[in-house]
């Protein structure tokens, strides 16, 4: 069983209860359409688990495939400079087909975050090294593609729809929760 | 099925075609590690993800000095349309006549489906194999594997010591 090899540590982005029992990790990419598919997954997951989990978001575009995905990675990471990375995180996949240069921008200013500083760090790679250290732990962690899971550090190697991710969290759990 | 080749064999020199007019051969990377990437199918999907993958993680196998090549059954002209279509930064080697020659040398030819088994080789500078990982042909094994291998090659070599040995 593959591990993650990166720790969950104070550079990740956490959404939900810090101390919760169960640790749901994905290591995603932007501009997939099934990354955008696992976005309404996962937060139908926090519903249901609450305080129980904590969700963990790292990237792994695959920008060969993707021309966008890694500077929406980098506009998510700006955003969470300035402590909205998951008001842009959701943003980013639930409009992932409008998804471009201008976008990103158009998005930085609905946040009323500033574009001018966003469009500079993309210009200038700021939060390029950021990415990539999220990509390569991923690699070693043997994330093949996107969505890739990990709950409790092992990974998640089963279809990614809602009752049978519910069903590995609670044999995690150890019970049922309704 | 056999088995593929494992550590410590030394790596069974090839010539195959890179591009409809040009050759490669292994012992003109002699000198740094290679990474042998036996795959079905150009276009399939899964040897799709598993190029593309490898195709991101590039630099990092750049960083150890390593070269990663390709290989399947399929001509050179259709390596070069899926190559161009994915975007791939590294050559696709074709295994094409006589079909699956190299990879049956490396052990890594499926007869019954006619073509290679998705199989990984690290060589390193010297020639023979360091590292060799036989995946179930429906599963793309990531590159941890591979880079796992491309760092024991390194702290056995001095080469990426500092990362390892030398720090305190």
């Amino acid at each position: 069983m593959a591990k993650l090899k990166v720790p969950v540590n104070d550079k990740d982005h956490i959404r939900g209860n810090p101390k919760a029992r169960i640790t749901l990790v994905e290591y995603g990419d932007y501009e997939c359409p099934h990354c955008g598919k696992a976005h309404e997954v996962v937060k139908h997951i926090q519903n249901h688990f609450e305080e129980q989990l904590r969700f963990v978001f790292r990237n792994f575009p695959l920008s060969n495939m993707h021309p966008y995905a890694e500077i929406a990675a980098e506009t998510a990471e700006f955003a969470g400079v300035h402590g909205k990375f998951w008001e842009m995180h959701d943003l980013l996949f639930e409009q992932q087909e409008n998804l471009n240069v201008p976008f990103l921008s158009e998005a930085t200013g609905i946040l009323n975050l500033p574009v001018k500083e966003l469009e500079s760090s993309i210009e200038k790679r700021i939060f390029a090294e950021r990415v990539r250290e999220d990509f390569i732990g991923g690699v070693k962690s043997g994330v093949n593609g996107t969505p890739t899971f990990f709950i409790n550090d092992e990974r998640y190697n089963g279809p990614y729809d809602y009752a049978n991710l519910i069903n590995a969290i609670e044999q995690k759990l150890g019970h049922k929760v309704s | 099925m056999g088995k593929i080749l494992e550590k410590g064999v030394k790596a069974p020199d090839f010539t195959l075609h890179v591009t409809p007019d040009q050759t490669l051969s292994l012992k003109e990377l002699k000198g740094k590690p290679v990474i042998l990437a036996f795959y079905p199918a150009d276009w399939s999907p899964v040897c799709s993800d598993e190029m593309s993958l490898y195709n991101e993680v590039l630099p990092e196998f750049k960083k150890y000095n390593a070269d990663l090549l390709g290989i399947s059954v399929d001509s050179s002209w259709c390596h070069a349309a899926f190559s161009k279509e994915r975007k791939l930064h590294f050559p696709l080697l074709s295994d094409f006549e006589p079909k699956g020659a190299v990879a049956k040398k490396f052990g890594a030819y499926k007869e019954d489906a006619g073509h290679c088994e998705r199989a990984l080789f690290l060589i390193d500078p010297q020639g023979n194999i360091a590292w060799s990982y036989l995946s179930p042909t429906g599963e793309n094994p990531g590159a941890d594997g591979i880079l796992e291998a491309l760092e024991n090659l390194g702290s056995k070599e001095g080469v990426h010591g500092k990362a390892k040995s030398t720090s305190k």
